[in-house]
């Protein structure tokens, strides 16, 4: 289904209870794929996706329409869950993972290709896991997400050229990263 | 493609849709919708619906026939899911066949006060008892509203979990049911009571029934109205004839004010 988020923030304003299925459909996935590679498993990524879109319900509550009607929805949306990703980290340092086994996987494809698909995501993360916390952030929004620069930068709250300059070191690191791992 | 771009690939394809459910879950805990399911109760297959504050709706399976029957006559938006959350599966469960809510949560916030007090009222009697609606009307300090009460029940959006059905007829006939009175019966037999001799002891005028042991008079199926032995019952046609005879009202079933 493809949603106008541009006509969303009016639809919003006017009425939330029925603009809000339709803020959740339209970033649902891009929220989950961050989060997957920004939280230490795809159960963490599930709690952090549903919590983002709650809290976000919870905030349009208290907007006035006019500021819900000027809200640039996606990095409004990545600020609160960048948020929820730093969190999840801080208290993950005081509670050690678990185990793989409390994954939660999704349905979709096949126990096979899927089982590929996670071994990707995970190595993905690992590797995402050594750049520093801006860098992984910025490199995750843009080139997973699809965030253009503009609105990296206000879901992070930093300035444009550093968003850009901390994509460029990040993928920088990475090819390092897997010139070593194929050596 | 250049080192850079098979990079920048490879990080666009760990894209993933997020978890089926993610939606529902979303507006279920936003309070904005419901989610509900096919559980098998006393009555058959039922629809069970629960926001997170707790069950909304008890349907019997019959009563709408299809998912898309229930989902359209539910207040809110309600989406299916495979099961309850497990800790609110467990107290359904334990209500179902207890005949008693004990803590399963029944959200009410949509439900008016005089309703609510209704409801509130009525989880009170035990499985196994019935009590007529002119009792509910009185114990909620309502003494007139015996009609209101009984519309009340009739909109009881959880029926079977919230026991109306244990509620009756003052003229000690079993009445009717939102899902028709062969229901009604059938639960109450379910929980060990026989309609047919309630409502033959009702036609031959027996409203209450005492001990001349003890000199307190009940409703019939009181638990202490149940234990009185034969040779001790006395029955009557009315409090006002109980209380003449030198009796007192039960302090458990309250027959009277």
């Amino acid at each position: 289904m493809t949603i106008n988020l541009e006509s969303l923030p009016s639809r919003l304003a006017v009425d939330r209870e029925r603009g809000f299925p339709d803020l959740v459909r339209a970033l649902q996935d891009g929220v989950y794929s961050g989060a997957l590679q920004l939280t230490r498993n795809p159960h963490d990524a599930e709690d952090v996706t549903q919590d983002t879109f709650v809290r976000a319900y919870r905030a349009l509550g208290s907007y006035d329409p006019r500021r819900i009607g000027e809200l640039n929805l996606r990095p409004w949306i990545w600020t609160i869950a960048l948020n929820l990703c730093r969190n999840r980290a801080r208290s993950a340092v005081r509670r050690p993972e678990a185990t793989l086994t409390g994954d939660r996987v999704d349905t979709g494809p096949g126990p096979e290709a899927q089982a590929i698909a996670e071994v990707s995501v995970g190595e993905w993360r690992e590797r995402l896991s050594v750049l520093s916390g801006p860098q992984r952030t910025a490199v995750v929004l843009h080139h997973v997400v699809g965030l253009p620069f503009s609105e990296v930068a206000e879901s992070t709250g930093r300035a444009e050229s550093t968003t850009r300059s901390d994509v460029r070191r990040g993928l920088a690191r990475l090819r390092t990263l897997i010139e070593e791992e194929t050596r | 493609m250049t080192q850079e771009e098979h990079l920048t690939s490879e990080l666009a394809a760990l894209s993933r849709s997020a978890p089926d459910g993610t939606l529902a879950r979303v507006l279920t805990r936003a309070g904005l919708a419901d989610e509900y399911t096919i559980i098998e109760g006393p009555t058959g297959a039922a629809f069970v619906a629960w926001s997170i504050r707790g069950v909304t709706a008890f349907v019997p399976v019959d009563a709408v026939g299809t998912t898309a029957g229930f989902e359209e006559r539910h207040p809110t938006m309600a989406t299916y899911v495979d099961a309850p959350p497990p800790r609110l599966a467990k107290h359904l469960e334990r209500a179902m066949s207890a005949g008693r809510l004990g803590r399963l949560p029944i959200d009410m916030s949509s439900i008016g006060e005089f309703q609510r007090a209704v409801l509130a009222k009525c989880v009170e009697i035990p499985p196994g008892e019935i009590r007529p609606y002119g009792w509910i009307a009185r114990e909620i300090g309502k003494p007139g509203a015996v009609r209101a009460v009984g519309t009340a029940l009739g909109k009881n959006p959880v029926p079977v979990l919230i026991p109306c059905h244990r509620v009756v007829r003052t003229d000690g006939r079993i009445g009717d049911y939102a899902y028709g009175s062969a229901m009604k019966r059938g639960l109450l037999e379910h929980e060990g009571l026989d309609p047919d001799a309630v409502e033959r002891a009702a036609k031959r005028g027996v409203r209450l029934v005492g001990s001349d042991t003890t000199n307190i008079y009940c409703f019939p199926t009181c638990r202490h109205a149940k234990r009185i032995t034969d040779a001790h019952r006395v029955e009557f046609r009315s409090e006002a004839v109980a209380q003449a005879d030198g009796y007192r009202a039960c302090k458990v079933c309250r027959p009277a004010a």
